[in-house]
């Protein structure tokens, strides 16, 4: 195996709606910031690939139009994929073990604020059984977080702590949407929202761009002072057939924990991809984080959740705290599709003394 | 009883979505709805591009600097369409080319008409033909088709020097 490093991660403010910024125009700024941090220029890079969903702007191709921010005369190496750009980054992993690729750079976007991003994301269900009944993403969602309270694996206040934490975590974090000191009894307060979540159990609709750049042991250390090493990588998808899984367990997150032989790891902080709240509990029971490991200090995606970007946040917003030192060893997750259907578990190492 | 086949099922989809033409969109879009051709310049390789999307496909920089280019310009390559397209908005046969306008230098599809199909030729120089000024729209419709003027074509290695170059 080739040791692997992310180098630069750079991620544009997330906002509610970015106005008149167009795709290409949020891409080009975190491609160049990415670019700018490592020194190095689109020529410098083996491959490039992205992640983004042709549905959030409602034009075929969109994902080729993404292509006019970064430089492609001379031609270059390319690919995307239609799902967060956390799977983007691992197809980059791969071409760098495949030996095509020294650098990568990956980049995610999504402008969520045009359309309606609930009834969007529909799309991914199953044609023929579930989509045409239109249930959205809130309500799946709903459904899961009712299962695992009528479970007693979770309570409303359970959830609100975590939605606090991350309000909280979240001011540190210059390019949050939504952060703030907020009580239990402040956020129990507020009405319900699609039983049992409220507004703020969920992920807000947000419009953004990220980028990351990745690059083999060599390269890394001449191009930046503490990468973030990619020490283990695994993904697990669960059926597409929604009522055959058990919606309060995850066995994709614990089959991916046995193969990164996630508890042989001392785990300084994790980066979990929850867009609602619930699914954090859910994700920190299946991982057994225990309560020394600090979680989603970004604030996570109830913070921000720059959808098709998401994922490759986590992972971003580990690196920083890597490279800043105050981490060690860190756990980076991304998820897609339906109440954590796949999931993507990344350990991430400082290797400086 | 055998049963039926099921060949096909309705499951229809609609979307509202409030598109944003973008910074760059919808500046090139206020000044051809003035009548202007206005495209932007990159600030690395200085090429030039119209109509602009607001980045340099060479160099992945962003262009800012505007610069306004006359409606004259070379056919840089063309094709005869017989075929009607669903929805479309010319009847066939009409002639679709790549249009390169002078100054500029990456082309654009337009309609070259106001001559006979047959004579439409790669280097021929043509001029916008634009629509009456009252039907004028943010849209590079109000440019009806490209005609050819009295100038002598512009030899096939000239256009791609200039691209190369």
């Amino acid at each position: 195996m080739r040791e692997v490093a992310v180098i630069a991660y750079a991620q544009t403010p997330m906002t509610r709606d970015a106005g008149a910024q167009n795709e290409v125009e949020l891409i080009m700024q975190v491609v160049h910031q990415a670019l700018d941090e490592v020194k190095l220029n689109q020529t410098d890079i083996d491959f490039t690939c992205s992640g983004s969903c042709d549905y959030l702007q409602g034009v075929t191709f969109a994902f080729v139009d993404g292509l006019n921010a970064v430089s492609s005369v001379p031609p270059i190496n390319e690919s995307h994929v239609e799902m967060d750009a956390a799977w983007a980054l691992y197809e980059s992993w791969l071409k760098i073990q495949m030996e095509e690729a020294d650098v990568a750079l990956v980049y995610g976007f999504g402008k969520s604020s045009p359309g309606e991003l609930r009834s969007i994301m529909t799309l991914q269900l199953d044609p023929y059984y579930l989509a045409p009944l239109w249930p959205d993403s809130v309500s799946l969602a709903a459904l899961q977080a009712k299962a695992m309270i009528d479970n007693k694996m979770i309570t409303e206040e359970s959830m609100a702590k975590v939605v606090k934490r991350s309000r909280k975590n979240a001011k540190s974090n210059p390019n949050s949407q939504l952060s703030g000191d907020f009580s239990i009894g402040d956020l129990l307060s507020e009405p319900i929202f699609v039983s049992p979540l409220r507004k703020h159990d969920c992920s807000p609709i947000t419009d953004g761009a990220s980028a990351i750049i990745l690059a083999t042991k060599e390269k890394a250390l001449s191009l930046c002072r503490n990468p973030a090493f990619i020490t283990s990588i695994d993904h697990r998808v669960e059926t597409a057939q929604f009522g055959y899984r058990n919606l309060t367990s995850s066995p994709s997150i614990q089959k991916s924990s046995e193969v990164i032989n996630l508890s042989d790891y001392s785990i300084d902080a994790a980066e979990l991809h929850a867009p609602f709240s619930h699914q954090e509990l859910l994700l920190i029971k299946e991982l057994q984080l225990n309560e020394e490991v600090s979680i989603n200090k970004s604030g996570g995606v109830l913070a921000g959740n720059i959808m098709m970007s998401a994922g490759l946040d986590r992972i971003g917003s580990m690196f920083n705290l890597i490279k800043s030192g105050k981490v060690r060893t860190g756990l980076a997750h991304a998820t897609s599709g339906p109440c954590l259907q796949q999931n993507m578990l990344i350990i991430m190492e400082s290797k400086n003394e | 009883m055998s049963e039926e086949k099921i060949l096909e099922f309705e499951a229809p989809i609609y979307f509202k979505y409030s598109y944003t033409a973008g910074k760059t969109t919808t500046s090139f879009l206020n000044s051809i709805k003035k009548g202007k051709l206005v495209g932007q310049k990159c600030p690395k390789c200085r090429g030039v591009y119209v109509p602009p999307r607001g980045s340099c496909p060479k160099d992945g920089v962003a262009t800012e600097e505007e610069i306004e280019l006359p409606d004259i310009g070379t056919v840089e390559s063309f094709t005869i369409n017989y075929l009607p397209i669903p929805g479309g908005a010319v009847d066939p046969p009409y002639v679709s080319a790549n249009i390169i306008l002078d100054g500029a230098d990456l082309a654009f599809m337009h309609i070259v008409d106001g001559i006979d199909h047959s004579e439409v030729r790669v280097g021929m120089r043509v001029k916008a033909h634009w629509k009456p000024k009252n039907e004028w729209k943010a849209s590079l419709e109000n440019i009806a088709y490209f005609q050819p003027i009295d100038e002598p074509d512009l030899p096939l290695n000239h256009l791609s020097d200039e691209k190369n170059a």
